[in-house]
């Protein structure tokens, strides 16, 4: 399956799970879309109103660190966003990620060239293969790793609410 | 090659004889930690297909994050809460005013050295201090384990952290953590674990030792752990009864790396907003004015904690305009401190004493910030918005003595000069 659309460049290393879901909505048991709602409420204001569906957030390292909250991927997982692309990511986020079926893709080149970019990039069209593991942006293409084994397995069952259902049978 | 401890840890979690760094198993827990967080941890539990709960007993459950609850909404979480652990039998549920989950859980007797602990909160690798693992994990991977009673883990490579030297006048494990954090920085140990070592941690109680586990999160480690000895043996006496297999590491274990820290270097130490490793010598920070002081918290919340502050504080005011706010780590630390006076000293300072919970930390309730204030505070996040406003405020983490000292002046000082 391929991912269109459109670069959201979120220019910083470390981007903690507060700035993306405030702590303030933690414990508000919300729907899915009233999460996404407040996506990166703290560290964009805008984004939440103008992010589109498939469009893929660039980042820095450490993508996603601090608090466990799972929110901070649902909150983007139903804006719309088609993948996240950092240069690294916290572990957490990571596992919740995989848990909630998001393309969270480990790609420094790819991170590095657009945060060097980013004033020509932002808004530009990506294309992203996660099957081959491949994203095109304008003439560049970067290549990056793909999920496997157990990580993979629960991704495919469309996250792991579906692995543990088959699972308990 | 010998074993360290982590994959001593998972490789009897999971039924194996060994395991090597890079193996997947799957780990069945000890015990698996929530919160108020628990409510929506059913709701994916009843998702997934859940009915009954894999081990009653294996859950703990306290009622933490929004105590008491300052709205309906958060009331009607925890009554969801308590009629669930109710109708599944779950003993280990600790209701609003019991303290913090990272508190009440090792105060239990409900951590046991060399078994793995998950939690549904970042800061669940504080219960290595006993010589556990504890690892979180998210609230849909919480559900599962609620479920399977197990889940995958990686085995990680560790990082050895020798703290040697001696500790100066005043300096405490936060010290020494937000130090190394700054060595580390904020991502240096993601994917890893990091044991610690040293005649610095040998010497160090339980609670300084809870300090150190609980922030190894903020340098993204899996687990933080300190091995099993005499210290950790006293604390479980009459807490865990019956036999455990503690999982100290062999003499030749595998380290990925090695960073040795000589504590007798660390003075005060202040992390500056709005990121953890932002690390700077408190004698070096530029001139610093504070609005709040937030004292207590699953960082620093204990009793020797409030007594490093009530030393400093006694006698004393805190300056025109500051709220000093604290929140023990749980009710058996603040009946002890009302006991022994500490709450009196503080009270007399001019604090605010809460109910043990966790407070503003997490930006909910509970004295939050006004736009333009800054804050100082002992607990383990400085994160832009952190305590509930993003316009223009600043989280300082520092101990619970550099905290007191500045709580006086009303800018953040090094308490001692």
């Amino acid at each position: 399956m391929e991912i269109k659309g459109r670069v959201w460049i979120l220019d910083d290393d470390d981007i903690n799970t507060d700035v993306i879901y405030p702590g303030k909505y933690t414990y508000e048991l919300f729907s899915n879309e009233e999460m996404a709602s407040h996506a990166l409420e703290d560290f964009d204001p805008e984004f939440a109103s103008k992010v589109r569906e498939g469009d893929v957030i660039i980042a820095g390292k450490n993508f996603g660190c601090g608090s466990s909250r799972e929110q901070a991927v649902t909150c983007l997982k139903y804006s719309g966003v088609g993948a996240i692309v950092a240069a690294s990511y916290a572990r957490i986020y990571y596992r919740n990620a995989i848990n909630q079926a998001l393309y969270a893709i480990e790609c420094p080149e790819a991170s590095e060239y657009v945060r060097a970019n980013r004033e020509k990039l932002s808004g530009s069209e990506i294309t992203l293969d996660p099957g081959k593991g491949t994203m095109t942006l304008g003439m560049q293409e970067f290549t990056f790793s793909q999920m496997s084994g157990k990580a993979k397995e629960i991704f495919e069952a469309g996250g792991l609410v579906e692995y543990t259902k088959k699972k308990l049978g | 090659m010998g074993a360290n401890m982590i994959e001593k840890i998972l490789a009897r979690a999971s039924g194996n004889v060994d395991v090597k760094v890079g193996d997947i198993v799957f780990a069945r827990p000890h015990r698996i930690l929530s919160h108020d967080n628990s409510a929506a941890i059913l709701k994916i539990f009843e998702d997934l297909g859940g009915k009954n709960v894999w081990d009653p007993d294996r859950l703990f459950i306290a009622l933490d994050h929004a105590v008491p609850p300052p709205d309906s909404k958060k009331a009607n979480n925890h009554k969801i809460i308590r009629e669930f652990v109710k109708k599944n039998g779950i003993n280990n549920f600790f209701d609003c005013g019991c303290g913090i989950c990272h508190q009440v859980l090792p105060e239990e007797g409900l951590v046991e050295p060399g078994t793995v602990i998950f939690g549904s909160d970042s800061h669940t690798t504080t219960h290595g201090a006993l010589g556990a693992a504890g690892i979180p994990i998210g609230r849909t991977e919480t559900a599962s384990v609620w479920a399977l009673g197990e889940t995958w883990l990686k085995v990680p490579p560790t990082i050895k952290i020798v703290l040697s030297g001696k500790l100066r006048e005043g300096v405490v494990a936060k010290d020494i953590i937000l130090y190394t954090i700054g060595q580390i920085t904020a991502d240096g140990a993601t994917y890893k674990a990091v044991e610690f070592h040293g005649p610095v941690v040998e010497e160090m109680r339980i609670g300084g030792r809870l300090t150190l586990c609980n922030m190894a999160a903020e340098m993204g480690a899996k687990a933080g752990m300190v091995p099993f000895d005499d210290v950790t043996a006293g604390f479980l006496e009459g807490r865990v009864s019956g036999e455990f297999e503690i999982a100290n590491p062999d003499d030749d274990a595998d380290y990925e790396s090695i960073l040795e820290i000589d504590c007798s270097m660390v003075g005060p130490q202040v992390a500056r907003p709005h990121k953890v490793d932002n690390v700077v010598a408190a004698a070096d920070l530029e001139e610093t004015r504070i609005d709040v002081v937030l004292l207590g918290t699953c960082t620093n919340g204990r009793l020797e904690d409030l007594h490093q502050a009530a030393e400093i504080l006694k006698g004393k005011k805190v300056a025109d305009g500051v709220r000093l706010l604290v929140y023990p780590a749980s009710r058996s630390i603040l009946d002890e401190a009302n006991r022994d006076g500490t709450s009196s000293i503080l009270l007399g300072a001019g604090a605010q004493v809460a109910v043990p919970a966790c407070g503003p930390c997490l930006g909910a309730y509970g004295g939050v910030l006004a736009p333009g204030e800054n804050c100082v505070s002992t607990a383990n996040r400085n994160f832009k918005g952190r305590m509930g406003c993003k316009e223009d405020t600043g989280i300082y983490l520092a101990s619970p003595a550099t905290v007191a000292a500045s709580a006086i002046e009303g800018m953040i000082v090094s308490p001692y000069a």
